[in-house]
């Protein structure tokens, strides 16, 4: 049994509760929410995969304009994938958050039910319409 | 003298951990919005600057002028910030006398009627 | 001690993602999305990851919030109480988590230096990476120059967000106030304006936050920074001006108009180092083409001047993020105008609900 995972565990944790958020939740501002969590736990198990026991930040610690001996550096690359997906992770949110306004200015709401509801009526009414017109 | 550093940047840690902490009793144990405000407030000015101050005793004085600048924008930003919440605060309706205890069990009814009924029992007075 | 650290910062981690799913006030929740960022920041810190800890606290606890509270503004602050408890959810992410737990059986460990991460690639950067691009911090040498190609399409995901965005809420707005003038803004900014400790310390602070984005921007090369942080943080310190002077103070520094085609400047930038080089007779975005003599020093010209155009993109799309969503008026849904019953349950415009309402 390996014990040294437990950064994946919080990590699925992490996941596991972003995930019950945005399927169980029926506000769309809290699925969002729900959404950040989720990004996060990403975000943290890359940066925990980069991890070096006893290393430092990936930046040269210089000794007379040449990195010095002997240190051990973290891992940069998932650093730099997850710094732009951070920035990238906040602009798609701001969209979703911008279709939430959107949807609370047609539909008055941002409950998935009442949005839902609204939707199967409007069908309903145009399916009656159809009907009747048809014929 | 390292050593005479060291006392003091030890002294001042302690002071400042000592500080964060009665600051985080107090957030818990203290009863009402007020009173804790200036629980976190603490927190923020006095062991914030206890242990930035202890640092700069043991930095390179480069980072000891970071630490410093850190310490400064501290007391400007999270002075500024309580002053604004309590006075949010103060702007809704909650009054000091007639606040009712936090409840912990965090079961309180619609925040928004409540602040209410503050404002006027306020403004009657 | 460190371990310790990392434990106490999961710990609270957990425990703030478990509160901001049960809270149902949406204003408490999103402060506390700005909490949990912010004890991201601190664990990404621990970890070394010092360029990501620096952006995931100008982000998740400066715009990110601002952002939810303003969408908030917009909307409703309350979540109304589900009305059953949501069975198949729990056991969907039972099921998940069950199985992603197993899968991490086989992960290599926490810190473990010989994991597969550390191979292959990476390792080239971590080794090759002072001969041939020279500059102290691997993060902006690898993000602007080895994935350069990356970074370039993150900047086109943020550029298009920034449109979408834009397109979605700057449009629509005359028929929320057909004839009639618009209502008086109902927000506490008028409050917050006449507050005069906060006004002063807002504008004592202000030309500090720039300042310090443009050390960010230009240091980046030798400490946490770059571009991405750099345009955040320069936004951050505007947002936090407009939200005690109100986002025409802003406007008036920054014309919308302006920065919204500065969206594209950046993005330009970008592109045309690549193309430069193409021209040189380099492939795209091989910056060695601008000095050929010395290619260290061309690396250092074309990391300078991609990041200069991230800066730009990064902070103009956030800015103009900000404006749209501080434009954009509320449209009044009052309840007793609701089109539909908030209770839900019953399936609205069908006959049954007439009948409901008949017989009660």
């Amino acid at each position: 049994m390996n014990t040294g995972i437990w950064n994946y565990w919080v990590v699925v944790f992490l996941m596991m509760a972003g995930l019950y958020v945005v399927m169980a939740k029926r506000n769309y501002v809290k699925k969002l929410m729900g959404l950040s969590i989720f990004q996060v736990s990403v975000i943290m198990l890359y940066v925990s995969m980069g991890k070096v026991t006893g290393g430092t930040a990936p930046i040269y610690v210089l000794d007379g304009g040449t990195p010095a001996e002997g240190i051990v550096y973290s891992n940069a690359l998932p650093h730099v994938l997850m710094l732009t997906a951070i920035v990238v992770g906040v602009a798609t949110t701001a969209v979703g958050l911008g279709l939430i306004v959107r949807v609370r200015e047609a539909y008055g709401s941002v409950e998935e039910d009442v949005v839902t509801e609204q939707d199967r009526a409007a069908e309903a009414a145009e399916a009656r319409d159809f009907a009747e017109a048809g014929p | 003298m390292s050593a005479v550093l060291d006392a003091l940047c030890v002294v001042f840690l302690l002071g400042g951990t000592l500080f964060t902490v009665i600051g985080g009793i107090g957030m818990i144990r203290l009863p009402s919005f007020y009173t804790r405000c200036h629980a976190a407030g603490m927190t923020d000015s006095a062991g914030a600057a206890g242990v930035l101050l202890g640092l700069c005793f043991v930095a390179e004085p480069l980072v000891a002028v970071k630490l410093l600048s850190v310490l400064a924008f501290i007391w400007l930003t999270s002075v500024a910030s309580t002053h604004a919440l309590v006075k949010a605060a103060y702007a809704r309706g909650l009054r000091f006398y007639d606040e009712q205890p936090i409840d912990l069990t965090n079961k309180r009814p619609q925040p928004g009627a409540e602040d209410r009924t503050h404002k006027r029992s306020g403004e009657e007075e | 001690m460190e371990l310790l650290i990392t434990v106490t910062l999961f710990a609270f981690l957990i425990w703030m993602a478990v509160v901001i799913g049960r809270q149902r006030d949406l204003f408490s929740a999103s402060m506390l999305t700005g909490i949990f960022s912010l004890i991201c920041a601190g664990l990404f810190t621990v970890m070394d990851a010092v360029d990501v800890a620096f952006t995931e606290a100008a982000v998740g606890a400066g715009i990110s919030t601002v952002l939810f509270l303003a969408t908030l503004a917009l909307t409703d602050e309350r979540e109304r109480r589900p009305e059953h408890t949501p069975l198949a959810a729990i056991g969907v992410v039972a099921l998940t988590g069950a199985a992603l737990v197993y899968g991490t059986l086989d992960m290599p460990a926490y810190g473990d230096p010989s994991a597969p991460v550390h191979t292959g690639v990476a390792r080239h950067y971590m080794e090759r990476s002072w001969d041939e691009i020279g500059l102290p911090n691997i993060v902006t040498g690898v993000l602007a120059s080895y994935r350069g190609f990356d970074t370039f399409g993150e900047l086109g995901v943020i550029f298009t967000a920034g449109i979408g965005v834009s397109l979605l809420l700057s449009a629509g707005t005359p028929e929320l106030t057909p004839g009639a003038p618009p209502p008086p803004p109902k927000s506490r900014a008028p409050y917050v304006r006449e507050m005069p400790i906060l006004r002063t310390v807002s504008k004592a602070l202000m030309p500090y936050i720039l300042l310090f984005a443009l050390y960010v921007q230009a240091h980046g090369d030798f400490g946490p920074g770059g571009g991405f942080q750099a345009g955040v943080i320069f936004t951050a310190a505007l947002i936090l001006y407009g939200l005690i002077w109100g986002p025409s103070a802003v406007e008036a520094f920054a014309r919308r108009r302006l920065v919204e085609r500065a969206t594209a400047v950046g993005l330009l930038i970008y592109g045309g180092v690549g193309v430069t080089t193409l021209t040189l007779g380099h492939s795209f975005l091989d910056y060695s083409a601008l000095s050929p003599e010395h290619p260290q020093h061309g690396q250092h010209w074309g990391i300078f001047v991609v990041e200069l155009g991230v800066g730009i993109t990064v902070s103009a799309v956030m800015l103009v993020i900000y404006y749209v969503f501080a434009s954009r008026p509320k449209k009044d849904v009052s309840p007793m105008r609701q089109p539909l019953p908030l209770l839900g349950g019953a399936c609205v415009g069908d006959v049954s609900t007439e009948d409901a309402e008949a017989d009660s």
